[in-house]
C-alpha cells in the first residue's frame, strides 16, 4: 500500500504457552478509521497495545510511516490514547487535563491555552476548562480525554474500547461525534471494539479478530454481506446456520430439500456444509410464481422486538430445520401472519453464504 | 513454520527511554539501600550467632549452650505463654469491640473508636508503670490480687492494654467489609440471628481474626518495655537479649536469643502472608454497604461493653498520668509538676524528649520519601523482574523481625571496625535510619496499596503524550496520594517516638530518648518520672494523630477540592 500508515507484519505474542496473537499482518492506510472488532479475549487489546508499546509483541515488526518502531518504548511513538476509563487525572482541572501534553513541550502559555480552547471547542465542551473530571458526566469525561489525545496532533489516535462504560443514548451520541471529528481531522485512528453495531456504523475497514488470529478484513458491508468465514458470519449479525451438504458446486441439500446457492469454487461436491442466510433476507412479499429456492414453511413462533418480529419458521416435511426471519409490523399486518400459519417464503440465493462445516 | 515455532524464535525487548533507565538505577540504589538498612544487619546478627566472643567461628555452639542451659530455654517458654494467653484475651475482646463500632448503633462511636486507640500512642511501658500504681507493692489495689504483680499477671494485663488497639483496628477493617445483601437472603431464608453469625458474620471475618491473632502473639513475644518493668523475675525471650547483650555483653549469645525471637515472629508473618493470599476481595463492587439499624437489647448490651472497656483503658492512662502528678506515692498524695522536672532524675532532662521529636520527625521525613518514591518506582518500573523482587522482599522483610533483632543487628554491622559506615555509629541518624527500617513494610505496604488504586493508564497516557515521568509523579501521582502519604508520616511518627525496643542498643549518651529514658529513670525507681515522661510521649504523638485527623477533614477538602464530587 503506498499511502500506508502502519504496517504490521508476522506480529506475534505470547504468554507462556498461551498465543495471544499469532502471526499477524495488517496495514492501516493514511487518515484511515479501523476498528478491532471481535469477543472478548480474542487479542484486539493486545494487538493494539503492541501498537503503542504498551505491551511489546513476542515477535513480528510495527512500521509507522515507514519508521520501524517495533522496539521503541511508547515515549518515541507517535499516538495518542484513549481508555474505557477514561485515565482522566483527577486532580488536574480540565483545562490541565487537555494542556497536559503541551506544556511538557515548551510551548508559550498563550499558544498553550489557545490550544486548549480549540481543541475544548472542538469535542463541544468550551465551558468546562476550570471543571475538575469528577465533576462531569462520563460522556464529558470521554469527549476530555479525547481531546487531551487529540492535543498534541498525533499521527495515530488509538482508541481502546472508549464508548464501553458509557450509558446507550451517550454512546450512540459519542459514536457520531468521534466519527465526525476523525473525519474532520483526517487522523489515522484504530478503535478497539466488542460491539459490532459501533464497527460498523464507524469504521472505514473492520478487523474481525477470533483467538489471536484475523478472520477477516474489510468494509464494514463487505463484512456485514460477504463474511469470510463462519465466525464472522454468526459474531457480526444474526445469522440462520442450516446443516447440509454440498449437492453441485451451486447447490445445497438440506434435509431434503435443495437451495441454490453461489458457486463454491473451493469445496467438493459432499462436503458437509452450513448455509447461511440472515433473517431480514428471507423473502416473503411478492415472490414470482418462478422464484428460486421457494420453500414452504409453518410460523411456530413470532417474538415481537420492538421495530419488527422476529418469527421462528420451520420448513414443511422437515420439520427439525429452524430459519429465523425479521418481519416488519406492515407485513404481519398484511399477510395476516401470526403462530400455526403456513406460507411461502424464498432464500435469495444472492444472499446465501456457504461454509465447511 | 508454525505459528507456535516463530513465535518461540525471538521476543523482541523494547529499547529503554531515559526515563525507564533512571527509574531502573533508582530501584538499584533502593534495592541496595534496603540492603544496607535491613539485609545486612539482620545477616551481621545470624553471624555472630555463630562465633564467640572473640569472633572465631564456632558452629552451633551457641546455640548448643543455649538450649542446654534451662533458664534461657524457660524464657522462650514463658514468653510463648504469655503471648498464648494475651491472644486469647485480646482477640475476642477486639472482636466484640469491632463488631459495636461497626455493625450496631453506637452513640458517640468516634469517641469510642479514639479511645480504643490511645495504647497506640504509648510507649509499652506505660501500662507496665500504671499497674504499679494499681497494683504494686504500694499499689492501691495490692490487696485485690492473691500474689504480687509483678511477673505473669501484670504482664498480661499490660500486653492485653497495649495490643488492643491493633487486634481493633484489623477487626474493624475486616467487620467493615460486609454486603448487605448477605444478610438480607439469611434474612429472607429464615436464618436465626445465631445462625447468620455464624454463617456470615464469622466466615466474613475469618481472616481478619487469625491476622488479628497473629499480630497480637508477634507483638507480645517481641515487646521489650512491658516485660522490663513489670515482668519481675519471669523472664522472657525480649528482656534474655537485653541482658545477654547489655548486662552480661555476651554479644554472641544474645545474637542467638535474637534468632530465637525472629522465628515466631518470622513464622506469624509468613503464615499471615499465606492466610492473606487465599482472601479474595468479598466486597464486589456491586455489593451494598451494610448499615446497622437500631435494635434496643442488642445497642444496649454493647454500649455497656465498650463503655466497660473505655473505663479500662482510661483507667490505665489515668492512674499513670495521675501518678505523674502525686507528690510522693503513696504517703503524699497532693498534686505537683515536679515529676515533669527530668533533670532531677536523668542528667539528659528534657533533652531527650527533644531528642525523640527530632528522631521522630526525621523519620516522618525521610521515611516517608524513602518509602513513597521507593514503592513507586518498585510499582511502575516495567519487566525488571529480578530486581524489583529483591526490593519487594527486603521491603517485607522488617514485619517479621523484632526492634530488638534489628536493634542488635545495627550493632553488629555498623559498629564492625571494617565497616565505612562505621561513623553512623551512636549518632542521630543511626536512630533514624533504623526507626525506618524498623517501619519499613506498613509505610511500603500502604504506599503500594494507594498507587494500585490508581488507574494504571495514567503512565500509557502520559508516555503516549510525551510526558517524563517524573513530572507525572510531582504532578498527578503524589497529589491523589497525599492522604496515604500522611498516613505514612504519621504512622512514623508515632511509632518512632513510643518505640522502646528498636532503639534501646543504639543511643549514645547525647541522642538518648524520652522512651529510653523513661525505662532508665523507671530502673533507678523514679516511678513517677517515667510515668510522667511516657504521659508527655502519649501527649505528643495523640497531639500529632489529632492535627492528622483534623487536617485531613478541613485542609485537605481546602486544598484538594478535586476530591469533591
Amino acid at each position: 500500500m503506498t499511502n500506508s500508515h502502519l504496517e504490521v507484519r508476522n506480529l506475534s505474542k505470547r504468554f507462556g504457552d498461551f498465543i495471544a496473537l499469532g502471526d499477524i499482518s495488517l496495514d492501516v492506510a493514511e487518515g484511515e478509521f479501523v476498528c478491532f472488532l471481535g469477543p472478548s479475549g480474542c487479542g484486539k487489546t493486545t494487538l493494539l497495545r503492541a501498537i503503542a508499546g504498551l505491551e511489546p509483541q513476542s515477535s513480528g515488526t510495527i512500521r509507522q510511516k515507514g519508521r520501524d518502531v517495533s522496539a521503541l518504548p511508547p515515549a518515541k511513538r507517535d499516538f495518542g490514547i484513549v481508555f474505557q476509563s477514561y485515565a482522566l487525572f483527577p486532580n488536574l482541572t480540565v483545562t490541565d487535563n487537555v494542556g497536559y501534553g503541551l506544556v511538557s513541550r515548551r510551548r508559550k502559555r498563550a499558544e498553550i491555552v489557545r490550544r486548549v480552547d480549540e481543541l475544548l471547542a472542538l469535542v463541544g465542551l468550551p465551558d468546562s476548562g476550570p471543571k475538575y473530571p469528577a465533576q462531569l458526566s462520563g460522556g464529558q469525561q470521554q469527549r476530555v480525554a479525547l481531546a487531551r489525545a487529540l492535543a498534541t496532533s498525533p499521527g495515530l489516535l488509538l482508541l481502546d474500547e472508549p464508548l464501553s462504560a458509557l450509558d446507550a443514548r451517550v454512546r450512540l451520541r459519542l459514536r457520531h461525534e468521534i466519527k465526525a471529528l476523525q473525519r474532520r481531522l483526517g487522523v489515522t485512528t484504530i478503535m478497539v471494539t466488542h460491539d459490532q453495531e459501533e464497527a460498523l456504523t464507524m469504521a472505514d475497514r473492520i478487523v474481525v479478530m477470533n483467538a489471536g488470529a484475523i478472520e477477516q478484513v474489510g468494509t464494514p458491508q463487505e463484512i456485514y454481506r460477504r463474511p469470510a468465514t463462519a465466525f464472522v458470519a454468526d459474531f457480526v449479525g444474526s445469522m440462520n446456520f442450516l446443516s447440509g451438504k454440498l449437492a453441485a458446486a451451486d447447490r445445497v441439500r438440506v434435509n431434503g430439500h435443495e437451495f441454490s446457492c453461489p458457486l463454491q469454487d473451493g469445496l467438493a461436491p459432499g462436503t458437509a456444509v452450513r448455509l447461511c442466510i440472515r433473517p431480514e433476507d428471507v423473502r416473503v412479499r411478492d415472490l414470482p410464481s418462478d422464484v428460486v429456492n421457494r420453500v414452504t414453511v409453518e410460523v411456530a413462533e413470532l417474538d415481537f422486538v420492538g421495530a419488527f418480529c422476529r418469527a421462528t419458521l420451520r420448513i414443511a416435511n422437515a420439520a427439525d430445520v429452524a430459519v429465523t426471519a425479521d418481519f416488519s409490523s406492515n407485513l404481519i399486518r398484511d399477510l395476516g401472519i401470526e403462530p400455526g400459519r403456513q406460507l411461502d417464503v424464498a432464500l435469495p440465493p444472492d444472499r446465501l453464504r456457504v461454509f465447511a462445516a | 513454520m508454525s505459528i507456535a515455532a516463530a513465535v518461540r524464535l525471538r521476543t523482541t525487548r523494547l529499547s529503554l527511554s531515559g526515563d525507564e533507565l533512571a527509574m531502573r538505577a533508582g530501584v538499584v540504589v533502593l534495592a541496595l539501600v534496603l540492603l544496607v538498612i535491613v539485609g545486612l544487619p539482620l545477616w551481621s546478627l545470624l553471624a555472630k550467632g555463630f562465633e564467640d566472643r572473640d569472633g572465631r567461628f564456632v558452629g552451633l555452639a551457641n546455640y548448643l549452650a543455649y538450649f542446654s542451659t534451662p533458664a534461657l530455654f524457660d524464657s522462650a517458654l514463658n514468653s510463648f505463654h504469655v503471648a498464648a494467653a494475651t491472644t486469647l484475651i485480646v482477640v475476642p475482646l477486639a472482636f466484640f469491640f469491632a463488631y459495636a463500632l461497626t455493625r450496631t448503633v453506637l452513640p458517640a462511636r468516634w469517641l469510642f473508636q479514639g479511645i480504643s486507640l490511645i495504647p497506640i500512642f504509648a510507649p509499652s511501658l506505660l501500662p507496665g508503670l500504671a499497674l504499679v500504681y494499681l497494683f504494686g507493692n504500694q499499689g492501691f489495689f495490692k490487696g485485690l490480687l492473691g500474689g504480687p504483680i509483678y511477673g505473669f499477671d501484670g504482664i498480661l494485663i499490660a500486653q492485653v492494654f497495649y495490643c488492643f488497639p491493633h487486634a481493633t483496628l484489623i477487626l474493624v477493617t475486616a467487620l467493615a467489609t460486609a454486603d448487605a445483601r448477605l444478610y438480607e437472603a439469611a434474612d429472607a431464608l429464615g436464618a436465626s440471628k445465631i445462625r447468620v453469625f455464624f454463617t456470615v458474620t464469622l466466615p466474613g471475618a475469618k481472616y481478619g481474626l487469625i491476622s488479628a491473632a497473629l499480630v497480637v502473639f508477634t507483638l507480645v513475644i517481641t515487646d521489650f518495655g512491658i516485660a522490663k518493668v513489670i515482668g519481675g523475675n519471669f523472664n522472657v525471650l525480649a528482656t534474655d537479649v537485653y541482658k545477654q547483650v547489655i548486662g552480661q555483653q555476651n554479644f554472641s549469645m544474645g545474637a542467638v536469643v535474637g534468632m530465637v525471637l525472629l522465628a515466631p515472629a518470622a513464622l506469624a508473618f509468613v503464615v499471615d502472608r499465606l492466610v492473606q493470599r487465599k482472601q479474595v476481595a468479598l466486597l464486589t463492587a456491586r455489593a451494598v454497604p451494610l448499615i446497622p439499624r437500631p435494635k434496643l437489647g442488642r445497642d444496649a448490651f454493647f454500649i455497656a461493653f465498650c463503655t466497660l472497656v473505655s473505663v479500662g483503658i482510661l483507667a490505665i492512662l489515668g492512674m499513670a498520668a495521675w501518678g505523674s502528678l502525686i507528690k510522693y506515692w503513696p504517703y503524699n498524695l497532693s498534686l505537683t509538676l515536679d515529676n515533669y522536672d527530668f533533670a532531677k532524675v536523668d542528667a539528659n532532662g528534657w533533652d531527650s524528649y527533644f531528642n525523640s521529636l527530632e528522631m521522630a520527625a526525621g523519620a516522618a521525613l525521610f521515611g516517608t520519601a524513602l518509602m513513597f518514591v521507593g514503592a513507586w518506582l518498585n510499582e511502575k518500573t516495567r519487566d525488571f523482574f529480578l530486581m524489583r523482587g529483591i526490593v519487594q522482599l527486603l521491603a517485607f522483610l522488617p514485619m517479621a523481625v523484632p526492634g530488638l533483632v534489628l536493634g542488635l543487628g545495627y550493632i553488629f554491622f555498623f559498629n564492625a571496625p571494617g565497616n565505612p559506615l562505621n561513623f553512623l555509629y551512636a549518632t542521630m541518624a543511626i536512630l533514624v535510619i533504623n526507626a525506618v527500617a524498623h517501619f519499613y513494610t506498613v509505610g511500603h505496604l500502604t504506599a503500594t496499596t494507594a498507587l494500585k488504586q490508581i488507574d494504571p493508564e495514567f503512565e500509557s497516557v502520559s508516555a503516549s503524550l510525551k510526558v517524563p515521568v517524573w513530572r507525572t509523579f510531582a504532578r498527578v501521582i503524589v497529589p491523589i496520594c497525599l492522604p496515604a502519604i500522611l498516613d505514612i508520616a504519621i504512622y512514623l511518627f508515632v511509632n518512632a517516638m513510643t518505640t522502646v525496643s528498636s532503639v534501646i542498643f543504639l543511643y549514645a549518651p547525647d541522642t538518648k530518648l524520652a522512651s529510653v529514658a523513661a525505662l532508665n529513670i523507671e530502673e533507678a525507681g523514679q516511678t513517677a518520672a517515667a510515668a510522667a515522661l511516657c504521659i508527655v510521649i502519649v501527649v505528643t504523638s495523640a497531639s500529632v494523630k489529632a492535627l492528622h485527623v483534623l487536617s485531613d477533614r478541613f485542609l485537605l477538602g481546602q486544598l484538594q477540592a478535586w476530591r469533591r464530587r
